[in-house]
């Protein structure tokens, strides 16, 4: 019991970083964005190639820090892949979705969405294979945190909790404390009015493409640490990731932070009435006892 | 000559099939604005509804009801409107992001139930145990399978009769004045709400007629039938061939399956040993490839949507712009 609790704690960290990027996207550019999950996808094989390459430059960096496989170039290389696929989010967005969105209404967007997720999740196949690949070899052997009750914990998903929660800490007095994160809630609240008091819309919205981008690498980075890397890691996280969005309303940055978080653990203890073969099921049961109990989330607006 | 002719038959066939299921979505999404991010599960709850009540009995799971086949194919596709009723009836007032996700979650928990869910459906192995209709009479070779494409075809052209009625009739002018002017309709005295899920629940028992021929002509439905990239290929032949207009939606149906297969087999026959492997990567490529570029340069399809406008009083509709 104490166990799938803490495991879906540590899930719920990756899924709340995913979350938070895609609900902002869906509420300023109005369309549920089917590729976002692909993101993790990017950040997680973008790290994998930069921790190799560092190790390559200078390899006192191969080495571990403390009791976790994570390397310090492994470190250096999230902070990379963080921008970098904040980067590929904008290019996407261009080449893309702003075309797109010129072109035909909110619904198209959805489908080119899928369209760039098939894409981006085969092109990585492609190039980095369809086998599993791992940030290391090294066995980290699982801590006994205690006894009675029996709980078993990672080192490395220690360290991707504690680090999942600075980066949300950081975002969240980001928002609360400066211009920026004022500016980014009025324009969730009311773009024309955020427009009129001189706020440049596009480029909120390079903004949000850039930290959902940075949020979405990090979670898969962590993912790809405590599991393991693949192509189709998006594909696997992406109803869980919306499950979030809707349990904390689409829209509210809080929201997807707790909903990740509740996704997560529910999902988790779901595993201890249910054989594990139907965990990729919860998400969708959890959503659907969303809409049934409270449609509109955690702390969604009632808006159509 | 008899094999290419067999051959022939069977693509026909399944594109025909297919082509049903497009029509189904383009009333969803081409006439009614409704993202159904789902497809395949509709496909699937009447490929499973079919075999499950026109099959033989089975010890391994439940089914073999052995009913009389229309009966059985009427099931499916009851099966698949319930669905489409339940995920509707939830999510058709709420923004329309919660309808495609919503959808988009059915066919991944469907999936994952049908693999799991070993006494319902026969889990990762499929659902086995279904005679094919009128088996006794026309054997299994070429004469069976030329009958089932006429029945098949005859479906298509029922089905496009009815939708092609449908639209033309007061209901459809109400889906696409929804799909335009939510509000205006409104003010009307019409109940989007209503009127859209209807059109869900038409559209995702004409996908579920789909999936049940589908699997009577394999007498036979696994997971493996029922992957999300049934869903990308629907679509991608509803863009293709131009949302709102029916024929585009079956000669799109027929274009891209035909790439489809075409591309899988230049893939398997051309590409050097060890990329073998990734073909299936390389057509998932190609088909979302597809779907952005269409959605880029071409939007309205091959065949745009022919705007009817309805005048009273004179000829009932005037097919005056494209």
């Amino acid at each position: 019991m104490i166990q799938h609790l803490v495991d879906g704690i540590l899930v719920g960290s990756i899924l709340s970083l995913g979350a938070i990027g895609l609900t902002m996207a869906m509420h300023m550019l109005r369309f549920a964005n089917f590729s976002h999950a692909e993101l993790l996808s990017i950040g997680a094989y973008c790290a994998l190639v930069f921790d190799g390459v560092f190790q390559a430059v200078y390899a006192p960096l191969g080495n571990v820090i403390g009791p976790l496989s994570l390397t310090w170039a492994l470190a250096l290389a999230i902070v990379i892949s963080m921008a970098i696929t904040g980067g590929s989010a904008i290019l996407i967005d261009r080449l893309v979705f702003t075309r797109v969105r010129a072109k035909g209404g909110e619904l198209s967007m959805v489908f080119a969405s899928f369209g760039v997720a098939m894409i981006i999740r085969n092109v990585l196949g492609l190039i980095f294979g369809l086998q599993v690949l791992l940030y290391s070899k090294d066995i980290v052997f699982a801590v006994v945190l205690s006894r009675d009750p029996f709980l078993l914990v990672k080192p490395d998903q220690i360290f991707s909790l504690v680090a999942a929660l600075i980066i949300m800490f950081v975002f969240h007095l980001v928002l609360s404390r400066t211009t920026f994160g004022y500016s980014l809630r009025a324009v969730a609240e009311n773009p024309e009015l955020a427009q009129v008091s001189g706020i440049n819309l596009s480029r909120i919205i390079t903004l949000i493409w850039i930290i959902g981008g940075g949020l979405a690498a990090a979670a898969g980075v962590f993912y790809g640490l405590t599991n393991q890397i693949n192509p189709v890691l998006g594909r696997d996280l992406l109803l869980p990731i919306f499950a979030a969005t809707i349990v904390g309303g689409i829209g509210s940055i809080y929201g997807a932070a707790l909903g990740g978080f509740l996704v997560g653990i529910a999902s988790n203890l779901a595993l201890l009435i249910l054989p594990s073969g139907y965990s990729p099921a919860m998400p969708f049961l959890i959503i659907l006892a969303v809409l049934i109990i409270r449609p509109t989330g955690l702390f969604g607006e009632e808006r159509h | 000559m008899i094999g290419l002719i067999s051959y022939l038959i069977f693509f026909t066939t399944v594109a025909a099939i297919l082509s049903i299921a497009v029509l189904g979505l383009n009333l969803q999404w081409g006439n009614s604005g409704l993202f159904n991010g789902g497809v395949v599960a509709f496909f699937g709850a009447g490929a499973y509804g079919t075999l499950i009540l026109g099959g033989t009995p089975q010890s391994a799971h439940l089914g073999g009801y052995e009913l009389f086949y229309p009966l059985a194919l009427l099931g499916g596709m009851c099966a698949a409107g319930l669905m489409a009723w339940i995920v509707g009836k939830l999510t058709i007032r709420l923004r329309h992001d919660y309808l495609a996700i919503a959808t988009f979650g059915v066919a991944v928990a469907f999936e994952n139930l049908m693999r799991n869910a070993e006494a319902l459906a026969g889990g990762a192995q499929g659902l086995r145990g279904f005679e094919r209709p009128l088996h006794a009479w026309l054997g299994d070779g070429f004469t069976y399978n030329a009958i089932f494409l006429v029945f098949v075809l005859i479906l298509l052209i029922a089905t496009y009769k009815f939708l092609e009625v449908l639209i033309r009739s007061p209901f459809g002018r109400l889906l696409r004045a929804i799909r335009e002017d939510e509000t205006a309709a409104q003010s009307l005295g019409k109940d989007p709400a209503k009127i859209r899920l209807t059109s869900l629940i038409i559209g995702s028992v004409i996908i579920g007629l789909s999936g049940g021929l589908y699997a009577t002509f394999y007498a036979f439905i696994s997971p493996q039938d029922i992957l999300p990239i049934l869903t990308f290929q629907i679509w991608a032949m509803l863009i293709v061939g131009g949302a709102g207009n029916n024929r585009g939606a079956v000669a799109g149906a027929f274009l891209i399956w035909g790439a489809w297969t075409a591309s899988g087999w230049g893939l398997s026959r051309f590409a050097p040993l060890e990329m073998q492997l990734y073909t299936g990567s390389i057509q998932f490529i190609l088909i979302g490839l597809v779907i952005v570029g269409m959605l880029l340069w071409r939007p309205q399809g091959l065949f745009p949507e022919k705007l009817v406008v309805s005048q009273s009083g004179r000829t009932k509709h005037v097919k005056n712009r494209e």
